[in-house]
């Protein structure tokens, strides 16, 4: 049994590629080649060679001393808040531009919700020299302004998606329907491991770096390439995927996925997909989204934009339904103590999709000897007015 | 036994087909809609069931949508109103939407209430063709159900004879690379495109969507295919005008042969 994906873009019942057919030859176009295109020296060499010398890696793998002490386990994390631009949305941008520019794409468009994915688009557009527009919902626009004055600096054009809840899933939408209306020109550069296969595969494939280098950096530490637990937060799941990777069919590995329960699971404002979703198509791809009875698509709530997505990706929708993985949900308040807690006992301030994570230790216990590997998936230098205003700091 | 669209395509005309978002604008216009539209000598109505999620369409039937859902308007609901409409209306009737709300109601069950309310044929743009020939052709076949599948001018040949090939009522022609209700008029681009199709010489006939807004798009549409549907200029009118303006958009675009 596999977790990875299969030739048609399924992991089990969920994936696949439900798009209309104006969409049929951009999606089709990729699906024949983006294998191929990883697996060429030149790119390879290319891609290598600026996820080190631009993106800053490999991130180290840190041992939190007192974080480890506290919690009466052995904690280590993967930082990826140290990658350019802040965040592990990059790896996969990069990968993408490469594989753009190979299919002679000209312009790239791309969906953002806080902001991360499309500084990172921006960005590697600008090292490229090529056209960028991103989509944002008009509500996140006006709630995060830092990173639309970054995304602008960058030279990328910022369009304000105005349609239904003017958020993520609809700024996903707008991208979509900017791709059928420039199916020849343009790459699509998705953030997440969402959407019609073969995004979800191929985001993974470029965020896999993460468990790659865990592997050899835990052997170093520790003598094993496998720790007892790998631990992310979800919300697409691409910072997951990148981090379960290589140990998705190694049974020895536990797989720890935390998703946004906003104020609650049963609030009525929530991100916890796998808690409230039900199977359904959302943005091509079948997976678990939450929903109306009648297939309407619901809004989620998180308190970190991050996670703020109504579906998530087909990989964890498998993870979770197969029991692969563990699914925790962790509240705001939760999340943000942990947030908390990790800046001041590490001297690490964690965006708040990552301060979900650490929430986890209030919610299942760990054997002393565990190693349990966290992704320290972005920084939390664009949630400090999230932070400011919650702590009155 | 022949369905009602298949008998509507071999009559010797060219066809005008109309789409709406069912519940729009208000929630009870659904079936008055249907029933002028017929009086209005329109050939085969598209009744659209709204989406939350709307990837295929632009703006005016983004709008059309949300405000059908917020009327109240639901799957369960709309069969309702259809319930007795086969004791007025005779034409096909189609209904198009998206995958998720007929996956959430039942596949299977979706197609029997289409059945037992009189519907002829589905377009839902975002269940592909591979995945309705694995999974869900008997169900619709059993129920007597037409899947009427898109080509665009981004389409291979070989893709368009294999659409052609699942097809047994028309092919849906997207006239250009775009949404729905984007295009103002035809061009050279569009011409060639319809060129291209009618050599092809497919056994489905084409009925040509997305851009058609008034007698000129509908007459180029119509040159080498057989019909063309109206979608988000009609949806503009009733916004504009109300369900009183029907008569007069439809005589605007095709005077009653």
């Amino acid at each position: 049994m596999t977790y990875h994906a299969n030739e048609k873009g399924y992991y089990g019942q969920f994936g696949g590629a439900f798009i209309p057919e104006m969409l049929y030859p951009n999606t089709e176009e990729l699906r024949q080649n983006y294998i191929r295109i990883m697996e060429e020296p030149s790119f390879i060499k290319e891609f290598q060679a600026l996820l080190k010398d631009y993106v800053g890696r490999p991130t180290p793998l840190y041992f939190a001393n007192r974080l480890s002490e506290k919690y009466k386990t052995k904690i280590y994390l993967k930082r990826e808040d140290l990658c350019h631009t802040g965040a592990h949305k990059v790896n996969n941008t990069i990968g993408q531009i490469l594989m753009a520019k190979r299919l002679g794409k000209t312009r790239i468009i791309a969906e953002t919700g806080a902001g991360q994915h499309g500084v990172a688009t921006a960005t590697v557009c600008a090292l490229m020299g090529i056209e960028c527009v991103v989509y944002m919902g008009e509500i996140d626009i006006a709630r995060q302004a830092p990173n639309v004055a970054r995304m602008k600096m960058l030279g990328a054009e910022v369009r304000s998606a105005l349609s239904g809840s003017r958020t993520l899933k609809d700024a996903t939408n707008e991208a979509i329907r900017d791709w059928i209306n420039n199916p020849v020109n343009t790459h699509y550069i998705i953030g997440s491991v969402v959407g019609p296969h073969p995004y979800p595969d191929m985001v993974a494939r470029f965020q896999s770096v993460i468990s790659k280098e865990i592997q050899s950096q835990l052997l170093e530490k520790e003598g094993t390439s496998n720790p007892d637990y790998v631990v992310a937060c979800v919300g697409g799941g691409s910072n997951a995927a990148g981090t379960y990777y290589h140990y998705l069919d190694n049974n020895d590995v536990g797989i720890i996925a935390v998703e946004a329960a906003g104020k609650g699971i049963h609030s009525g404002e929530s991100a916890a997909t796998s808690a409230l979703g039900k199977v359904g198509i959302i943005h091509g791809s079948k997976t678990l989204l939450m929903q109306t009875q009648d297939g309407q698509i619901t809004e989620p709530y998180s308190i970190s934009a991050g996670l703020d997505y109504p579906g998530v990706g087909p990989m964890h929708a498998h993870l979770y339904t197969s029991g692969r993985g563990e699914f925790i949900s962790v509240t705001d308040d939760e999340a943000m103590a942990a947030g908390l807690l990790v800046s001041q006992l590490e001297g690490i301030i964690p965006a708040i999709e990552t301060s979900h994570a650490f929430a986890i230790f209030d919610h299942r216990k760990f054997e002393q000897d565990d190693i349990v590997v966290i992704n320290l998936s972005g920084r939390g230098d664009k949630d400090l007015q999230t932070y400011i205003e919650y702590f009155k700091l | 036994m022949k369905n009602r669209i298949q008998k509507k395509l071999e009559e010797d005309k060219k066809l005008i087909s109309i789409y709406f978002s069912a519940g729009y604008p208000n929630l009870n216009d659904t079936v008055p809609i249907i029933e002028d539209l017929e009086k209005n000598g329109v050939d085969m109505i598209e009744i659209g069931l709204p989406f939350s999620d709307p990837l295929a369409d632009g703006p005016t039937i983004q709008k059309s949508s949300t405000i059908a859902l917020k009327n109240g308007m639901g799957t369960d609901l709309l069969f309702d109103q259809l319930k007795e409409i086969r004791k007025t209306v005779s034409i096909p009737l189609i209904i198009m939407g998206y995958f998720n709300p007929i996956l959430q109601y039942g596949v299977e069950n979706f197609c029997k209430k289409c059945k037992e309310t009189g519907i002829d044929g589905l377009i839902l743009p975002d269940l592909p063709l591979d995945v309705y020939q694995d999974d869900y052709e008997p169900i619709f076949k059993k129920h007597g159900l037409i899947n009427i599948f898109l080509i665009t001018p981004q389409t291979s040949d070989a893709r368009i004879r294999q659409i052609d090939g699942a097809s047994d009522g028309f092919i849906y022609m997207v006239s250009s690379a775009s949404t729905t209700g984007a295009k103002q008029g035809f061009g050279e681009e569009q011409d060639a495109y319809f060129e291209r199709i009618a050599g092809m010489n497919l056994k489905n006939p084409q009925i040509v969507g997305f851009g058609i807004s008034n007698a000129q798009t509908f007459e180029q549409a119509t040159k080498t295919a057989k019909g063309a549907i109206i979608g988000s200029a009609f949806i503009k009118m009733l916004s504009e005008n109300g369900t009183r303006g029907i008569s007069d958009f439809i005589k605007s675009i095709k005077p009653i042969s």
